[in-house]
């Protein structure tokens, strides 16, 4: 558990998980984010870089979903040690 | 792709207050379906109602509600199927339809379909509709995933914990239907109504029963007290005036509620909330009732299955950043191969065919003596333009849609879109765009309704007014004649696709720099948020989409181009055989607009088929063909080397080809796509930009190359 530490949710890298800590923006995407189920605790995934690095696809409670590093980088993330990783939720 | 989006026949457009929904019998039930998009909801509606609306593994298929009905047991259930949604506290023009339905629509219950393997973010749905109201039923569809990816859910469980009725459907292999009618029926006739269920945090929860009690007489039984006073204190967009129109009066305008709104916030406040914390609160106790809900009903094995990681696989492919674009591209130009190679035979043979026929009604109008003008404007004007609209259009488009239609429903298409969002964010524009613009290849009117998957308005615009870039089915079979006969001729097929897909990249490529012009001038604007959900891969079931894009598609676009061309042909023909001094009236027009043509590297024959063909693209063609030969009827689909030589002898150069290529690309939308644009955008002045941005590109680019040919040639 050493390892954890807070990041933006643009800064995983492919493979690696994190559990939502903050939700850094309003309006469309902060409700749009909720519906997929976004919320503070939420564990993502990051799955797969696009090229050029963006979009990205996330792994959230068990969808697949691509979000653009501009919305990523304002959720912010506890990184989850790798063996944690598998679950989605 | 969704080439025809069945958007005519059972369109709903007022979903407010159902006065579109036609019962057949007096107590016929009125069913709305909802759920979130791709969870095989359109699929359900189809297997119940033997409608054929479309149903493609991509988020946000169903743009319109469309509405059938069916007959169990001697009941009869009509069913509104809604736009997938994730939600409805609404931000999109679809949630708003979706959820003004659900509240407003006096339907007698609600379905609303969950994807099993996924059912968590399915469940936040269900909540929210139970919210509305108790005769919900909960259909557990896409079973069969779910086993296989080792998923089993305690329905009994389930249907206790929520109070509803579960049914597990799986829609594809028609099972389960029944039962969810038989539910469906018991719960619209069910008069009980259950608790919200979801608990709000207590500190609300102390403070809502005052407003509640007020709004009890005015709202219930149609609407749940607690619902509303919770939407009074957070409305969502629209919201208000929904209400307003269903009840026939403000609330807030009721001094009453007005004061009990007010201090019902007081007390909040007093509790630090604020409208943004009091929302996430609301959405955070759906999300925390659908995680306990799964936790005790929903088992899943605890690594990854089997499908997932190899869904995750083939991701990899078709998404990394090495090989996700040329396999996008070898796909696009294996489909354009097979689409040539495959329509050459079929397509000679139908003309040999129909033109065959032809010959045999003339025989039966001479044999009935009738006059010459009749049979002139009937088998020479309408009929042999519906022969070559026919011969040419349908053969590509037998082998076009249903090779589309597979990569749908395998769920390519959202990967098209995730591999291209990078350009199209460039452009501040939507990565969804991607979707409607591969839309626009089958029908650029399909294209344009495809859009509404897009929520900013802004960006929407920008993808209806770019979606006439890219070539539609109807303007194929001359790109590829013209391929074939001036660069290609006598050589392979696989060069022609080649060039083909060259010339498909250089119409995304103008998209792009379009899109990117729109939204840096007219259009000023950030690209808004993103989200686009990656569905899992599915096997497409061949036979169904074979049989569904022939008989759906093909033919409905073959039926709407027939209609078009019918008309126009008689028209053409009455241009061409009616003289002035001793010349048709054609070659008079022709003649009048050649000066002007000349200037872009074509002639007047050209821009007048390009004129003519405005309520159909694929007679520009037939028609330039018609010009030349002076027949007073349209030419008939000769030989290519005899077509080449026709074009040659008439002036014809390489450049006129790539001329007529690029305008053939980028000139004003046809008929249709004109009206889809006006309807969709409600506005002339965005019909007429849209009119007006292709014909500039591709006139613009015509001058150019004019110019630069013209000094070439000074030069040499």
């Amino acid at each position: 558990m050493s390892t954890e530490a807070i990041t933006s949710l643009s800064q995983l890298t492919v493979g690696q998980s994190g559990q939502v800590t903050e939700l850094h923006l309003g309006g469309e995407m902060r409700r749009r984010l909720q519906d997929l189920g976004v919320i503070e605790g939420t564990r993502i995934r990051c799955l797969q870089r696009s090229i050029f690095g963006d979009p990205c696809a996330y792994l959230i409670r068990g969808a697949v979903i691509a979000l653009r590093n501009h919305d990523s980088r304002q959720i912010f993330v506890r990184t989850l040690p790798l063996s944690h990783s598998g679950q989605s939720r | 792709m969704g080439l025809t989006v069945d958007f005519t026949e059972y369109t709903v457009q007022n979903p407010v207050g159902a006065p579109f929904l036609q019962k057949l019998h007096e107590d016929d039930l009125v069913i709305a379906l909802a759920g979130n998009p791709n969870v095989g909801k359109s699929t359900i509606f189809n297997a119940l109602t033997g409608l054929h609306q479309h149903t493609g593994n991509w988020p946000g298929k169903t743009v319109v509600n469309a509405c059938g009905r069916c007959e169990r047991q001697g009941q009869g259930y009509l069913l509104v199927d809604l736009p997938g949604t994730y939600s409805i506290m609404a931000h999109s023009p679809e949630e708003t339809t979706a959820r003004d339905f659900l509240c407003f629509g006096k339907s007698d219950a609600a379905v609303v379909v969950c994807d099993a393997t996924c059912l968590e973010r399915n469940l936040n749905l269900v909540l929210q509709v139970m919210q509305i109201t108790s005769k919900t039923v909960l259909c557990l569809n896409l079973m069969d995933e779910a086993r296989k990816k080792q998923i089993s859910i305690d329905t009994a469980l389930f249907a206790q914990k929520l109070g509803i009725p579960v049914v597990c459907t799986t829609a594809r292999e028609e099972t389960g239907l029944d039962e969810l009618l038989a539910a469906v029926c018991s719960a619209a006739q069910n008069p009980t109504v259950l608790p919200d269920p979801v608990a709000l945090p207590a500190d609300i929860e102390q403070v809502l029963p005052p407003l509640c009690q007020k709004l009890e007489k005015l709202v219930s039984p149609a609407l749940s007290p607690r619902w509303v006073a919770l939407r009074l204190l957070c409305p969502d967009d629209g919201i208000l005036d929904g209400l307003r129109d269903f009840l026939g009066r403000d609330l807030l305008d009721i001094p009453e509620i007005a004061a009990a709104v007010q201090s019902t916030w007081q007390l909040l406040q007093q509790q630090h909330y604020t409208k943004q914390s009091l929302r996430d609160c609301l959405v955070r106790s759906l999300v925390h009732r659908a995680e306990q809900l799964c936790a005790a009903c929903v088992f899943s094995a605890p690594s990854p299955s089997a499908p997932r990681q190899l869904d995750q696989r083939l991701d990899r492919i078709f998404l990394s950043p090495k090989s996700g674009i040329p396999i996008m591209v070898l796909l696009l130009f294996f489909i354009f191969w097979l689409t040539i190679t495959g329509a050459n035979y079929p397509s000679s043979l139908l003309a040999d065919g129909l033109f065959w026929i032809q010959e045999r009604l003339s025989d039966l109008f001479f044999l009935l003596h009738a006059p010459d003008w009749l049979h002139g404007a009937l088998v020479l004007g309408v009929y042999r333009v519906l022969a070559w609209v026919i011969s040419v259009m349908l053969p590509p488009m037998a082998i076009f849609f249903p090779l589309f239609t597979l990569l749908e429903d395998f769920g390519y298409l959202p990967r098209v879109a995730f591999n291209l969002d990078h350009c199209f964010q460039k452009a501040n524009a939507c990565g969804k765009q991607a979707l409607t613009m591969c839309m626009g290849f089958g029908c650029n009117a399909a294209g344009v309704v495809g859009c509404r998957i897009i929520d900013s308005p802004r960006e929407r615009l920008i993808a209806i007014l770019t979606n006439s870039l890219v070539p539609c089915n109807g303007r194929f079979p001359s790109l590829i004649a013209l391929i074939s006969m001036f660069f290609v001729l006598g050589q392979s097929s696989l060069l022609s696709a080649l060039i083909l897909t060259g010339v498909i990249l250089l119409s995304v490529a103008m998209t792009f720099l379009s899109s990117r012009v729109l939204s840096r001038t007219i259009l000023k604007g950030q690209p808004s948020s993103f989200a686009l959900e990656l569905p899992p891969y599915r096997r497409p079931q061949i036979g169904k989409v074979i049989v569904r894009s022939i008989f759906d598609r093909t033919l409905f676009v073959l039926g709407r181009a027939a209609a078009v061309a019918a008309p126009a042909g008689l028209f053409i023909w009455l241009l061409a055989n009616f003289s002035l001094g001793g010349q048709s009236i054609l070659s008079h027009l022709s003649s009048l607009l050649d000066p002007f043509a000349r200037w872009f590297g074509i002639d007047g024959v050209i821009l007048l088929a390009f004129l003519l063909g405005f309520p159909a693209n694929e007679i520009v063609f037939p028609l330039i063909v018609m010009g030349y030969l002076q027949s007073g009827v349209l030419a008939e689909t000769g030989s290519l080397p005899e077509l080449h030589e026709l074009l040659v002898s008439n002036g014809w150069t390489v450049w006129t080809a790539v001329s007529t290529m690029i305008l053939c690309l980028f000139h004003w939308p046809c008929s249709t796509t004109c009206l889809t644009i006006r309807k969709e955008t409600g506005s002339l002045r965005w019909t007429a930009l849209s009119i007006l941005l292709p014909t500039v590109i591709g006139f613009s680019l015509c001058l150019i190359l004019n110019l630069l040919v013209c000094a070439l040639t000074q030069l040499g």
